[in-house]
């Protein structure tokens, strides 16, 4: 059943690498991340590599496997032929640490500048009450287990390191469009969504939600919705304030 | 070296760290958080289930009571009573303070919070979001962490300056000044920079130790750390004989076994079966529970509409007892082909509700295995999954026996006796982190001067001495040497003959573990990572091994072959470990289990006490029902 795979590993560090060339054993029903652990116990010990869970519900294990964003832990080797050789790179919008390890900073930096959940004043813990059809919307965007794959693969910042400061990425807007669609959030959010975490510069590629490992709709629920209200805010107050009343009476 | 200085410094941003670093900065105390992983990335991530809490929202008979009978049920009465009661009590405060943090549950059909059966709870108790809480939880409490650093930089000008996260660092030492703790010492894992922490109090929130095992539902960060580290401080660990394994991990494939199938799919109506097709677990419900547990299959089907007239399913009894059935099964030939049994909910609901209920599974089986279980039974079997013990703490502040030191979460032990109930962990947490934060911000406030550190160089000397040997043992076969004989020998049943091996091999493998080299830099180099880790695991390895050995009886997470029936004399007694501070040998004594206060006694039903209590104990039994 085992067979030797050809696997083609980005490997260095401190900003200098190449892909080296890896023949490893291969055993029924395994994933990516089995094959990388077989080399670090067998050939390179000090292979780097994020992991938690090898379940597919913690977002660390997120690579390159042959240029396309996937989690390591859920993408199996029967997915490959045999004969194929697999090539494992890091996440290319991130600097890379060593290995197939990134600085994914920017990110835990982006999610400080989402201000945060804002509950009316008056109401108290245990007093929330809220239909499940009404929390079904965020919960979909709390889905997410922040693997970045969606903000790896954003053109706005995949290669554009000078957009970064001015644009939040897809992984921001749907937790923004969370806490606007949460049932008790009082604050504002679609109008910062615009100026201030970069909404506009977002063309609708969809390239994030394809690549979501959760099939979060991140384009279709999040980031066009807000989109269109964001245009209604600035034509018609009437209807943002419309929306706000809505909101409150539950 | 980097050297930081903080009132608090919590190890782990699991559940329970996260819980006491808000608790301690809520305080107003400078408080770190240090993990091995990214921020939000911790075990507590992968909790399916729920987070057990009274609210009393689906049934409106629960409440902390009957809560707290439960837990002292499913721990077989070793459960540390103080720590059951106040978990009980304070669970559905911890819950619903989530929900003001953004959390969003999924709901009742009033609006309210909704509640899922499991096992051993009497009525529907966890909260729960479809089958990935932990997720919610850990989100929750990561971006309240983030809304303190906003409120932060709004009043001081920066986000840090009173909660700061020190994400992949791995701590290898506790430091001390004489008795007391003084801070902590450890590594990046980016750069293998040392770093240390200059602190009063330090919480340890690390977690368990499943890597110990080879087949076991727990991630590469739970080697034990928190256990060690508070062994070669000087504190003592409590009931380590206790493991659980959970009776339905994944087996098939082979690169997958362990992996967790949620208690959920139990909960929401999933049976197991045996390759005749026969629902086994009717002939396996044990005489303390004999009453509460439905004797056919039509009264157990009932019970999921009408939980006031029938009793529960066999498949919802304490994860002990289904998954010493399973392994009872495989062993007598009855087993599924891949060697577990038959976990099918395929049959039980329809196709969509079994999607919306259970969606992480659907999809783990979907990807990992081809199956899919709306269509087909799952194969499962047992996989260790969480450590009973831990370091013996107080109650009420969590502080363990040195002072400065606190402990919550996995690893800390007493809550949950001889086994958890699945869904007190999660609230544990909460309930735990919350206390232990408050302890550690108390104790700051009363010491008079900080402590300075010792110790640092050896501390440094011990992380760089696998890279600076050439030629040593591969970290990675000690490791497997260790996975396999703990997993064979100290499993989940097990013989004096096997475990007496077990501490041999654990003494040789000592041996190797110090010679163990690691090549390659200090940069992002998880064989170093690795090598040091070894030293953790063999010492919770040898702490489980000498209990197990000492504990002549069967209780809850501790099954002993040659010793098969449960003892009152020994549920009177804990086992106590302690360690020398190089960590060369662990020693075990025996402690008496404090008695029940006397109003929580009377909680319970004098017949069933009898199944547990030594006559000594009901005759006080009866003086205290007299008196009140
Ligand atoms: C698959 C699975 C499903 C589960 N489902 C449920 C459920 O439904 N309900 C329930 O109640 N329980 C469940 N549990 C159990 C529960 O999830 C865990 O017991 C709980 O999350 C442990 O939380 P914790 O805060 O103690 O530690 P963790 O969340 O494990 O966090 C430990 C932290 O400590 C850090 N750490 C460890 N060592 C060091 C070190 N040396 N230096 C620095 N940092 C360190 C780690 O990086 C991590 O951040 C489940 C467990 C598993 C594995
Ligand atoms: S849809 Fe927008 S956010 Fe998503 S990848 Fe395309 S440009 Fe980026
Ligand atoms: S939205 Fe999806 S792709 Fe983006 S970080 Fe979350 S889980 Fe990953
Ligand atoms: S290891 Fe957790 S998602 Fe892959």
């Amino acid at each position: 059943m085992g067979y030797k795979a050809k696997f083609r590993i980005w490997r260095g560090e401190g900003g200098e690498g190449r892909l080296e060339d890896f023949t490893v054993e291969v055993n029924e029903g395994e994933v990516v991340l089995d094959v990388i652990h077989r080399l670090q116990a067998t050939q390179t010990p000090d292979l780097a590599v994020r992991w938690n869970c090898k379940a597919g519900k913690c977002g660390s294990c997120s690579m390159e496997i042959n240029g396309r964003p996937r989690l390591g832990c859920m993408t199996r080797m029967s997915t490959f032929e045999e004969s194929e050789t697999i090539t494992v790179t890091p996440l290319r919008t991130f600097p890379v640490i060593k290995d197939l390890v990134t600085d994914v900073s920017f990110n835990y930096q982006k999610a400080r500048e989402v201000p945060s959940f804002t509950p009316p004043a008056d109401v108290k813990p245990g007093e929330y009450r809220m239909q499940q059809v009404d929390v079904e919307r965020s919960q979909e965007f709390r889905k997410c287990i922040e693997c970045f794959m969606c903000q790896n693969v954003c053109h706005v910042i995949r290669d554009h390191e000078e957009n970064k400061p001015n644009f939040s990425g897809p992984r921001y807007f749907i937790r923004i469009a969370e806490l606007d669609m949460h049932p008790y959030d009082v604050a504002e959010r679609k109008e910062p969504a615009q100026e201030e975490h970069g909404l506009g510069y977002c063309n609708i590629t969809k390239c994030c939600t394809e690549v979501c490992p959760e099939h979060i709709k991140i384009t279709d629920n999040a980031i066009i919705p807000m989109k269109e209200r964001v245009v209604d805010r600035k034509y018609d107050p009437l209807v943002w304030l419309g929306s706000k009343i809505f909101k409150r009476q539950r | 070296m980097e050297r930081h200085e903080y009132d608090v410094v919590v190890i782990g941003a699991g559940g329970a760290g996260l819980r006491a670093a808000i608790e301690a900065r809520q305080q107003g105390k400078r408080t770190a958080i240090v993990c091995k992983s990214l921020f939000g990335k911790a075990h507590t991530v992968m909790a399916e289930g729920g987070a057990a809490a009274a609210m009393g929202n689906v049934n409106s008979s629960d409440n902390w009571m009957v809560h707290f009978r439960d837990t002292m049920r499913g721990g077989k009465f070793l459960n540390n009573w103080r720590m059951a009661e106040l978990h009980a009590k304070e669970a559905p405060d911890r819950v619903w303070e989530l929900e003001a943090w953004g959390a969003l549950f999924d709901r009742t059909k009033d609006g309210k919070i909704s509640q899922r059966n499991f096992g051993g709870h009497e009525y529907p108790r966890l909260a729960h979001v479809g089958d990935r809480t932990g997720l919610e939880l850990i989100r929750t409490l990561q971006q309240r962490v983030v809304a303190l650093q906003q409120e932060d930089e709004k009043l001081h000008g920066d986000p840090e300056a009173y909660i700061k996260v020190f994400a992949e660092c791995t701590i290898t030492r506790l430091l001390k000044d004489g008795d007391a703790i003084s801070g902590a010492f450890g590594y990046w894992r980016e750069t293998g920079d040392f770093i240390l922490f200059d602190a009063p109090a330090v919480v340890l929130a690390t977690g368990g130790i499943g890597k110990s095992y080879v087949v076991t539902s727990n991630s590469w960060e739970y080697t034990g750390d928190g256990h060690a580290l508070a062994l070669l401080a000087g504190a003592k660990l409590i009931n380590m004989e206790f493991i659980q394994f959970h009776p339905t991990g994944m087996v098939w494939p082979p690169s997958v076994r362990g992996i967790l199938v949620t208690e959920s799919v139990r909960g929401d109506g999933g049976v197991l079966r045996n390759s005749e097709g026969r629902r086994f677990m009717f002939d396996y419900i044990p005489d303390v529970f004999k009453d509460k547990y439905a004797t056919t299959e039509e009264e157990a089907d009932r019970w999921y509409d009408d939980q006031a007239n029938n009793r529960r399913p066999p498949e919802l009894l304490p994860r002990d007892e289904v998954a010493r059935a399973i392994n009872a099964e495989v062993k007598a030939g009855r087993g599924s082909p891949q060697g577990g049994v038959f976990l099918d909910v395929s049959t039980r609901l329809p196709a969509a509700e079994i999607t919306r209920r259970l969606p992480s599974m659907h999809h783990q089986f979907k990807e990992l295995a081809d199956v899919d279980i709306t269509k087909e039974p799952m194969q499962v079997g047992p996989t260790c999954h969480y450590i009973m013990g831990g370091v013996e703490v107080d109650a009420d502040t969590g502080a363990a026996s040195v002072p400065g030191l606190f402990a919550a979460g996995e690893v800390s032990g007493g809550m949950h006796g001889s086994n958890r109930l699945g869904g007190n962990s999660l609230s544990d947490l909460l309930v735990f982190g919350r206390r232990a934060g408050a302890g550690a911000a108390g104790y700051v406030d009363g010491l008079a001067k900080r402590p300075s550190v010792t110790g640092v160089e050896e501390a440094k000397a011990e992380a760089l001495a696998p890279l600076e040997r050439t030629g040593g043992e591969n970290p990675y076969e000690v490791h497997h040497e260790l996975q396999r004989t703990m997993n064979d020998l100290v499993g989940i049943i097990r013989k004096s003959e096997e475990i007496s091996e077990a501490l041999q091999v654990v003494e040789k493998l000592k041996e190797r573990a110090k010679n163990a080299a690691s090549s390659g830099s200090r940069i992002y180099n998880p064989g170093w990572h690795l090598a040091l880790d070894l030293r953790n695991m063999l010492l919770v390895s040898e702490c489980v091994a000498k209990a197990a050995l000492l504990r002549e009886e069967s209780r809850g997470g501790h099954t002993r072959d040659d010793f098969p029936g449960m003892s009152a004399g020994w549920r009177r007694k804990l086992l106590v470990c302690s360690a020398k501070p190089d960590g060369t040998s662990v020693t075990v004594e025996e402690r008496a289990q404090p008695s029940m206060r006397g109003d929580l006694i009377g909680l319970f039903e004098r017949s069933e006490l009898e199944k547990y209590l030594t006559e000594e104990e009901l005759a006080e039994y009866d003086a205290a029902v007299k008196e009140s």
